[in-house]
């Protein structure tokens, strides 16, 4: 019987069934679930890397041994691994690898919106693009069997919503798991530059088998009805445009790269009017038009945020092929809905840090991570966020450039992040002798993406106990002479020594430590209470951007069940009117 | 088998939402339904908005419903019910739950949580109903049993019999919860 999966779960579903050896990845929205579902089932090796281009290039070690192998990131990941991946094509594999790229149109939970297709163009390498879960799934293994036909990597494309939506997905026979043999080739994986040119006319070549491969395989298939209307389309798209013109004929493109360009131009022949209807770029638009296609594309659907069915309705009855539905309700009169936005939680320990930058009025160059919601109001306490370990490098680039920036300047990194590329960025403030003052705040966890662990946190994927960075030492090594640990819940100690590494010459660390208060079920302790008496009102309290605490008529309060007790409010109090609740003398 | 129920569940991180989502798949599942169910998440356990779409029907293509097209709207908070009404159809059903959380804006007196939402609510939707999940669950013995009520609640006006919601409700709560479950699904189901 089929059963319901999300995108991610069938693609784990999808690797044990293909015989997969390993996988690897690094946490991020919407891939997470990938490499989590496929350390359930304990018959795949399987790790978190510090990051995407570690992960990948533990993927070529893997396959180049012979392995069937998958490695999982989400978009902006790829950037990261962009590095071995361009020469991956050129080696090609020896057990077939896969690699996901998840991308986030609309980004749902992410800094940009990036069409990894052009990635995978870049590269050269083949493009799968699934629509439901079933074909997530399916996809993995035609895309193992399709990297050991070519000899290429393959990347398996999705988006947030074939991700984390579920369908139904039939499980399937597993091949049994074999493991190629290694043949030593310095030719084939050596790339000096004697074995890579001969390797870049061989990629070429490969692509032109892919090319052929393209317009015949079963991935690109036509769904041919009434010729009045064609849809070139891929991805969650199709589902779109099956639903809303469902007398239209679809060439269902599974297999975006390279495009089946001859079957595209048969089918663009035999309809009347052509749109190509994909999410983000005009990837395969471009193409269409080069060979002289006429079609509607992104003359009318946008090249930016989500697609829906509710978006691609109105285009198409802009465009004339669907009629107005007069569905529209009349809420014109709806009073103004209040946003709810992500905050940190209660008794999260980044809380008092940011609220101490804010109060410093510093520059703080910020990163990847929960902790980003700090930048928000009312905490207000981080000024940049750009990429994965981009907050260091920052604040000593506007050192460098101006030198009155120095006192006023502050990077902020969350541990796993720090660990992913933060490291490298340390290292260059300390060799060009710059001055920056770095705050890792170490939840001992990556939390955004769900409590993963990562190489300071002493626990593998796996579930097994790990060797566990030990990150004042790691940072002296580098050459930072002055590391200080705080407790970031103590706002005296934090602002102190914040204040007095950031004046101070030559790099700093400041390592703010506090479990993430969501990895204990535990509160921190009994739930604050607010004397009505002391309270003045003043709603000092409310900066904290606390989801426990709010003023009614002029007087604060503390909501006991969502307050953790981690007594920050106590500390922001000026009339003390924040008291230890309960058992107070405890 | 008709076409498509497009049901949205809406709450706040930590309401059970999610939960609530997966007894209503079960149950879509053993009745025979073709399934699509979405959820954006990552953001959400963080206090934030969680939305649920859930589709189901002889075949389904698209994990999204439209603006103005729901049949059903179970909200678990207030203003989340609010926010979403404009996806409900016209002489669709909306269950609400009574409680309200107000949201960060609204602590901090940025923003204000407008009154009379059930109000406004019955007026656009005169089908709609709202009821008080979380009593009704205190009383069955556990307030995170709420969403089941609600649950209950809705499951009434689906095309699916009582005794396979109770199944999946089997399949998808832990053993030790299950009579509580069992108790605030049949109080949401007897609502009014």
């Amino acid at each position: 019987m089929k059963e319901l999966y999300s995108g991610n779960a069938a693609i784990a579903l999808g690797a044990l069934e293909a015989g997969v050896t390993l996988a690897a990845g690094y946490p991020g929205t919407p891939s997470t679930e990938i490499l989590e579902n496929i350390a359930k089932s304990k018959e795949i090796y399987c790790e978190w890397a510090p990051n995407e281009k570690v992960a990948l290039e533990v993927g070529i070690g893997s396959s180049l041994a012979g392995a069937r192998t998958l490695v999982t990131m989400k978009h902006v990941g790829v950037n990261v691994a962009a590095d071995p991946l361009m020469t991956f094509a050129y080696t090609g594999v020896n057990g077939g690898l896969v690699l996901i790229s998840a991308d986030d149109p609309g980004m749902h939970s992410s800094q940009n919106e990036q069409d990894n297709r052009y990635f995978a163009k870049f590269a050269k390498i083949p493009i799968l693009e699934p629509s439901d879960s079933q074909e997530a799934k399916d996809m993995v293994r035609q895309g193992l069997e399709l990297s050991e036909l070519m000899d290429i990597p393959v990347m398996l494309r999705i988006t947030t919503r074939v991700a984390h939506s579920q369908t139904l997905v039939a499980a399937g026979e597993p091949v049994q798991r074999e493991v190629r043999n290694y043949q030593k080739d310095a030719k084939k994986n050596l790339m000096v530059p004697a074995f890579a040119r001969m390797r870049r006319v061989d990629l070429d070549k490969r692509h032109e088998k892919l090319r052929e491969y393209s317009e015949s395989t079963p991935l690109n298939k036509v769904e041919m009805q009434d010729n009045k209307v064609g849809v070139v389309t891929s991805g969650i798209s199709y589902q779109y445009v099956k639903e809303l013109l469902p007398h239209a004929s679809v060439f269902k493109v599974g297999m975006t790269n390279p495009l089946p360009l001859d079957k595209i131009r048969e089918f663009a022949i035999a309809v009347d009017h052509l749109y190509v209807v994909e999410e983000l770029e005009p990837f395969m638009e471009e193409q269409m038009q080069i060979e002289g296609i006429n079609l509607v594309g992104k003359e009318l659907f946008p090249v930016t945020g989500e697609f829906s069915p509710e978006l691609l309705r109105q285009k198409f009855i802009q465009a004339g092929e669907l009629a107005s539905d007069g569905t529209e309700h009349c809420f014109n009169d709806m009073p103004p809905v209040p946003g709810r936005p992500p905050v940190l939680c209660p008794g999260c320990p980044h809380r008092g840090v940011f609220y101490t930058l804010k109060k410093l009025k510093l520059m703080v160059t910020g990163d990847i991570g929960c902790y980003t919601l700090g930048g928000l109001p009312p905490l207000e306490g981080i000024d940049s966020c750009v990429c994965m370990g981009a907050s260091i490098g920052m604040a000593h680039g506007a050192e460098k450039a101006v030198p009155e920036m120095h006192g006023r300047t502050v990077a902020v990194i969350g541990d796993s992040t720090f660990m992913h590329s933060g490291i490298t960025g340390l290292l260059n403030v300390v060799y060009n002798q710059g001055n920056s003052t770095v705050i890792i705040v170490d939840n001992r966890t990556t939390a955004m993406t769900g409590h993963q662990d990562h190489p300071a946190t002493g626990r593998n994927l796996m579930g097994e106990e790990a060797p566990e960075v030990d990150l004042e030492a790691l940072c002296r090594a580098i050459g930072v002479k002055r590391v200080k640990v705080v407790d970031p819940l103590d706002l005296e100690q934090l602002k102190d020594t914040v204040k007095t590494e950031v004046a101070d010459p030559g790099p700093s660390v400041i390592i703010a430590r506090r479990p993430c208060a969501l990895l204990s079920k535990e509160p921190e302790g009994p739930a604050i209470e607010v004397d009505a008496d002391t309270c003045e009102g003043c709603k000092a309290c409310l900066r904290l951007s606390c989801p426990a605490i709010s003023v009614t008529d002029d007087k604060a309060q503390v909501d006991p069940n969502t307050c953790n007790g981690c007594g920050v409010c106590m500390q922001v109090c000026k009339f003390g009117a924040m008291v230890k609740g309960g058992n107070a003398n405890a | 088998m008709r076409n498509p129920v497009d049901v949205l569940l809406v709450g706040v991180g930590g309401q059970g939402t999610i939960l609530a989502s997966k007894v209503l798949c079960a149950a879509a599942r053993s009745a025979g339904y073709d399934i699509k169910m979405s959820e954006i998440h990552g953001m959400a356990q963080r206090g934030g908005s969680v939305v649920t779409q859930v589709r189901l029907g002889e075949e389904v293509h698209s994990p999204l419903i439209e603006g103005g097209k729901a049949d059903v709207i179970l909200a678990f908070e207030q203003l989340e019910a609010l926010r979403l009404l404009p996806y409900l159809k016209k002489g669709g059903a909306i269950i609400v739950n009574k409680q309200t959380i107000a949201p960060v804006p609204v602590l901090a007196g940025l923003a204000e949580y407008p009154d009379n939402i059930l109000e406004y609510i019955s007026n656009k939707a005169p089908g709609s109903l709202a009821i008080d999940a979380l009593d009704k669950a205190v009383e069955c013995g556990n307030a995170k049993a709420a969403n089941v009520v609600l649950l209950g609640a809705m499951a009434r006006s689906m095309p699916i019999d009582r005794e396979i919601w109770e199944q999946a409700l089997e399949k998808t709560v832990p053993p030790k919860f299950l009579e509580v479950n069992k108790k605030a699904f049949a109080a949401g189901y007897e609502a009014e």
